[in-house]
């Protein structure tokens, strides 16, 4: 359930800012974390810290048991087939470089075609300008609908058979439109290309069902869904992961060195060169375990209802625009909006002298942007731990905003 | 809200610039031709200078940002024209050391600019006041090189 309750297990939402309760609305660029994470990060360094798979004294097999655990977490999580395909890494943009560097390398030729859109976050535009680049292929964006919406006709024109690669965005970091990746993935495949979803925005505030959406790649970011910072997953289908050659090389991926040549480790260690980010693992199992008991589908109702609020709320102030779809019910916890002759970061200084926090600039998508034809935006995104009086108050400090700016001079 | 603190920042003459920039627009024949953004938010400056015999004869800015920073690059093309380069450049030495909330040197009357004293005790706004300023630097040094 969720409730005020939820909030009290925030120990950093209980402070005030500049004079002013805090309310945090910037959870799209990272979430806060739940005394349940912050305590298991406790416990694992007081008690159970060691490295992992080596040693065969009792903390290093804790520490093992701990990490390997999570990783069955997140596998649940995620509905994978099995934790061999779920991978410990730093977060999506490093899921992605993985995907990009390995599969991409070894798969994409000259004139081939990696097909994003125009909402990519630059963490899944620049790994693939790279790769285009470096391989001679060609990068193609899907154009949008108007609304901030993608129709399966524009991914249909833009996806064909010299297509290797098909990569999308879940739910948009700044429009909040949930795209239709299960769908997108299915003409990927016809085409005889891979789908890479970018979860980021997506993990922390829906169901995920990786078979079920049949995408061969799924990457998302630990921080995002009240986890640890410098901790993420990529998912990958097995027979995908197993041809592919890792990037990192060095301890803990290996199998046995020779002097000049050496064999790798089984899935999935083979791509997690060097000690890996064990703390960072067991407090994302942690996450995953309090997102779990409140209920994914609870949390993603939540987002629609906070959505829907706030549109309705913000859109009586006159002069205000808000991006993306006009249905809450296509879109997550994300507002992004400009007000009238005040530029964002003027509204985001303001609203941040009465404790509120907001994203003012380009949101790391400068093609959104320039298809927005605006230069910066302000962003309100909301999680579970946010309430229709938090919006209250954004609304009313969006108020004022407009009257200090257009009133006062 | 508190308006006292915001006042701090937003001073009058600073909306003033933002609403009516000075100097703005292209120098077609210039000698200093630079474009700079700030790649965290956005904001983006054009800044042309016409440079003879060591002295800044016209400056004029283009771009696209938040009041602090449309304000200070108006505030900059005000102050640094007419002015011997060193002259410009230690002006801009002067309003980093403002920025950062040093003691600075006094001895030069900064007319507007002195508006701007506040941005220093907002942290995530100096690169603002900032960004106009290093432009100039970074074009003018580019021109005295080649």
């Amino acid at each position: 359930m969720i409730n005020q309750e939820i909030k009290s297990y925030f120990p950093i939402l209980n402070q005030e800012i500049n004079g002013h309760p805090l309310i945090y609305l910037d959870s799209a660029a990272t979430s806060q974390k739940p005394v349940q994470v912050i305590e298991a990060l406790t416990n694992y360094y007081e008690l159970d810290n060691s490295n992992v798979h080596r040693g065969v004294h009792t903390l290093g097999n804790r520490a093992t048991e701990k990490y390997e655990g999570a990783r069955e977490k997140v596998r649940k999580f995620i509905n994978a087939n099995s934790t061999e395909e779920i991978i410990f890494l730093r977060g999506t943009t490093t899921a992605i470089n993985l995907i990009a560097q390995s599969y991409g390398r070894a798969n994409v030729e000259e004139g081939d075609e990696i097909v994003i859109t125009y909402m990519e976050h630059h963490s899944n535009i620049i790994p693939w300008q790279q790769l285009a680049k470096e391989r001679g292929a060609i990068l193609k964006y899907v154009e949008l609908e108007e609304d901030g919406t993608i129709s399966l006709e524009q991914v249909r024109a833009a996806v064909t058979e010299r297509t290797k690669i098909v990569s999308m965005v879940y739910v948009s970091n700044v429009l909040g439109t949930m795209n239709p990746v299960k769908e997108v993935a299915q003409i990927a495949h016809e085409n005889g290309a891979v789908m890479v979803v970018d979860g980021a925005q997506a993990a922390p505030h829906l169901k995920i069902d990786v078979q079920q959406l049949d995408c061969d790649f799924f990457a998302f970011s630990g921080h995002k869904m009240c986890g640890p910072t410098g901790i993420g997953v990529l998912y990958g289908k097995k027979e995908l992961l197993n041809n592919m050659e890792p990037v990192e090389f060095g301890g803990e991926m290996i199998d046995f060195v020779g002097l000049y040549d050496s064999t790798w480790k089984e899935l999935p260690w083979k791509f997690e060169g060097g000690t890996p980010i064990i703390a960072g693992a067991v407090g994302l199992g942690a996450a995953i375990d309090f997102l779990n008991e409140i209920g994914l589908d609870e949390i993603e109702k939540h987002e629609h209802q906070m959505a829907a609020y706030a549109m309705e709320k913000m859109s009586s102030i006159e002069g205000l625009e808000i991006y993306g779809p006009a249905d809450p019910e296509q879109r997550a916890g994300i507002v992004t909006f400009n007000l009238n002759d005040v530029h964002p970061h003027d509204v985001a200084t303001v609203l941040d002298m009465s404790g509120i926090a907001v994203r003012a600039g380009h949101h790391c998508a400068q093609p959104l942007m320039k298809w927005l034809e605006v230069t910066a935006t302000a962003r309100a995104s909301f999680y579970l731990y946010n309430s229709e009086s938090d919006v209250d108050r954004l609304v009313e400090g969006l108020r004022s905003a407009k009257e200090y700016f257009n009133d006062v001079f | 809200m508190s308006s006292n603190n915001l006042d701090q920042l937003y001073r009058r003459v600073i909306m003033d610039h933002y609403k009516t920039p000075r100097n703005k627009g292209t120098i077609e024949n210039n000698s200093v031709n630079i474009e700079m953004n700030n790649p965290t938010c956005g904001d983006r400056i054009h800044l042309t200078l016409q440079v003879e015999d060591g002295i800044v004869k016209d400056a004029k800015f283009d771009g696209e940002g938040c009041s602090i920073s449309m304000a200070s690059a108006s505030m900059m093309t005000q102050a640094v024209k007419g002015q011997e380069i060193d002259t410009a450049l230690k002006l801009s030495g002067i309003f980093s050391d403002m920025m950062l909330g040093k003691e600075y040197d006094d001895s030069i009357d900064l007319g507007d600019i002195e508006a701007l004293q506040g941005v220093s005790q907002f942290p995530a706004r100096i690169k603002c006041a900032t960004l106009a300023w290093k432009a100039m630097e970074k074009g003018v040094q580019n021109e005295e090189k080649s």
